[in-house]
């Protein structure tokens, strides 16, 4: 059974009215967002079902999801902290930010916090230069850019998200 | 500039809402182009007004629409809104605050080469830019400003959004269209060019945001209005990206022509703490640095022709500054570690060429250096320079080159200092 066309038929029949029937292989980068939603990454079910949809092989669908950054083949944290220090931000103090805020999370770049909710890394550039430090958020099938951050901004923003992820919690239980 | 042409939300609140488009002249240019003009006085007005493409190139932009083949169907257009180069911002502020008129350039591009199709690439960081825009084209639609028989006529478009998912190569024209057809955005052999051989195989033009953009106040106002900004060879006006060390960085539309100072020191308020401009990158991360070491640099008027005259390309005018506190082997390896971050890994001489390069840049900051590797690395970005398949293998070699060409001594420095330089932060 194909679970995407299950949970998501809707989008599935609006992602494909995009293209060309006889082009159908364009719709594979928005299936995997998709398919990313809901766990923060694509499972190994969906490469399979996005493969039967598109009639590509599964291994092709998997290439797409090695060669763009933006999709994960591995779960991580819930939210990924994207964190941009290429040259112009890094002039404006983007290196310094990052280590600031691993230190205060006690991780390394690239590594998840304790609670599972947040991995912070470093990015290149989001187009947001002149309003540096900046990073972008990844979660809950959304992008969200956070910019002119401070390490103390930052961390305000992160327990407002713990706030949120509990109170949901609390609701479903 | 008193008056803005593209950047025209900064005058006008909420431009990005349909109704205050709409009354101040919104989709009129369209409406005249569609009902009025042939597809190829439309390409004719283009080319008068000497637009050239925004995205980095500058290639005519009239020129280029021209080059597509009438005896081959359908023809596409494609926006390029896959900006990723450091230091490049220009087109986010206009998808995001003007996108109607974005919407409205993308129009008349398609009548003119009378496409029925055309799709928004954005790099897959704009998320909710894409769902934003798909929101004004669903609004289009239902005011009949788009979709089929277009203000009465036999002239039907569609226009659809497409996210990128994190891949600066994909910017590339025909990394582009390989991504746009589902497949690892590799750039292709060329020729063929997209003109012939595009989406789906089918003639394709490939126009940038900016450039887009600039179309509907052309073809309301004229080739002529539009000659009178900027220079004989480089008409019209410029967003420039200004970042860096400077005290405010932004997007500024000026004519083409206007001295970095003026960029630099008028509109971004100068360095912090009175601080010297050490060296200029005009076109971003691929830029070939300019070194400031003569105040006269600084009076340089930044068109495609003069800033190649001394030596750079002024590219996407993603101006980004770098001051005196600054040591440029730590410059040279952001951009180098950049490059080999998004190297396709399609052609060994910039696959292995920025692996390598940043091997060595990465020693140099790790302070593991020895003075030798400063040649090591001039050498290596020469094997890499002219053997590439696409621009960004070149791009790669731009700050290398030049950088340790003009900064020698910085390298050296570096190398003996054997800690890594602290970057400035305000
Ligand atoms: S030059 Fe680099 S980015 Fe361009 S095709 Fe070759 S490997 Fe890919
Ligand atoms: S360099 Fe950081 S957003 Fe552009």
């Amino acid at each position: 059974m194909n679970e995407l066309l299950q949970n998501y038929p809707e989008e599935v029949k609006q992602i494909l009215a995009k293209y060309p029937a006889e082009y159908k292989r364009s719709a594979v980068m928005p299936l995997l967002y998709l398919a990313q939603r809901k766990e923060g990454y694509v499972p190994r079910q969906a490469l399979e079902d996005i493969a039967e949809i598109l009639e590509m092989s599964p291994t092709e669908v998997a290439s797409i999801v090695g060669f763009y950054t933006l999709y994960y083949d591995q779960p991580a944290g819930r939210y990924h902290i994207q964190v941009c220090t290429d040259l112009p931000c890094a002039l404006r103090g983007a290196d310094k930010f990052l280590e600031e805020l691993c230190q205060r999370l006690g991780i390394r770049e690239g590594e998840t916090t304790p609670d599972g909710l947040f991995t912070v890394e470093a990015v290149k550039c989001l187009a947001a230069c002149h309003r540096a430090p900046v990073f972008q958020v990844q979660g809950d099938g959304e992008i969200e850019y956070h910019e002119n951050q401070t390490v103390e901004l930052t961390l305000a923003w992160m327990e407002q998200v713990r706030e949120k992820v509990r109170a949901e919690k609390e609701a479903q239980s | 500039m008193s008056q803005y042409v593209l950047l025209r939300h900064r005058e006008i609140p909420h431009l990005d809402q349909l109704d205050v488009y709409l009354k101040h002249g919104g989709f009129e240019a369209a409406k005249k182009v569609i009902t009025q003009m042939q597809p190829a006085d439309v390409v004719n007005e283009v080319k008068t007004s000497g637009l050239r493409g925004r995205g980095g190139a500058g290639f005519p932009t009239g020129v280029k629409w021209s080059f597509l083949p009438n005896n081959i169907w359908p023809h596409y257009v494609v926006c390029n809104a896959d900006e990723s180069e450091p230091g490049t911002f220009k087109d986010r502020e206009i998808l995001e605050s003007n996108p109607f008129q974005l919407l409205e350039g993308l129009m008349i591009a398609s009548y003119a080469v009378q496409a029925n199709r055309a799709y928004i690439y954005l790099r897959g960081e704009f998320w909710q830019i894409a769902r934003k825009l798909d929101e004004k084209i669903a609004e289009l639609e239902k005011a009949g400003l788009l979709g089929d028989h277009l203000f009465g006529t036999n002239y039907s478009l569609r226009i659809y959004t497409h996210l990128g998912a994190g891949a600066y190569i994909c910017g590339e024209e025909t990394a582009l269209l390989e991504s746009l057809e589902g497949k690892i955005g590799q750039p292709r052999l060329r020729p063929p060019f997209p003109a012939v051989y595009g989406l789906y195989g089918k003639p394709t033009v490939i126009n940038n945001v900016e450039t887009l953009t600039n179309l509907p106040p052309i073809l309301e106002k004229g080739a002529q209005w539009y000659r009178s900004f900027g220079t004989e060879k480089s008409p019209g006006v410029k967003i420039f990206s200004l970042s860096g060390n400077v005290n405010r960085p932004g997007n500024y539309e000026l004519p083409l022509g206007t001295t970095f100072r003026e960029l630099i020191y008028t509109h971004g308020g100068g360095i912090p703490e009175g601080r010297k401009v050490k060296a200029i990158l005009p076109a971003g991360a691929s830029s070939a640095i300019i070194a400031v070491n003569d105040d006269a640099i600084l009076d340089t008027p930044m068109d495609y022709e003069s800033v190649a005259a001394i030596g750079s390309q002024l590219g996407s005018a993603s101006v980004i500054v770098a001051d005196e506190t600054v040591n440029m082997a730590w410059l040279v390896s952001k951009t180098v570690n950049f490059f080999k971050h998004e190297s396709c890994g399609k052609c060994t001489p910039c696959r292995e060429g920025t692996f390598w390069m940043n091997r060595i840049t990465q020693r140099m900051m790790a302070g593991r250096a020895v003075e030798s590797d400063v040649d090591l690395l001039a050498n290596v970005a020469n094997q890499i320079a002219g053997k590439c398949l696409c621009a960004l293998g070149e791009f790669s070699v731009m700050a290398v080159q030049t950088g340790i060409r003009q900064f020698r001594t910085d390298f050296l420095e570096q190398v003996k200092q054997q800690t890594a330089p602290v970057a400035q932060g305000d």
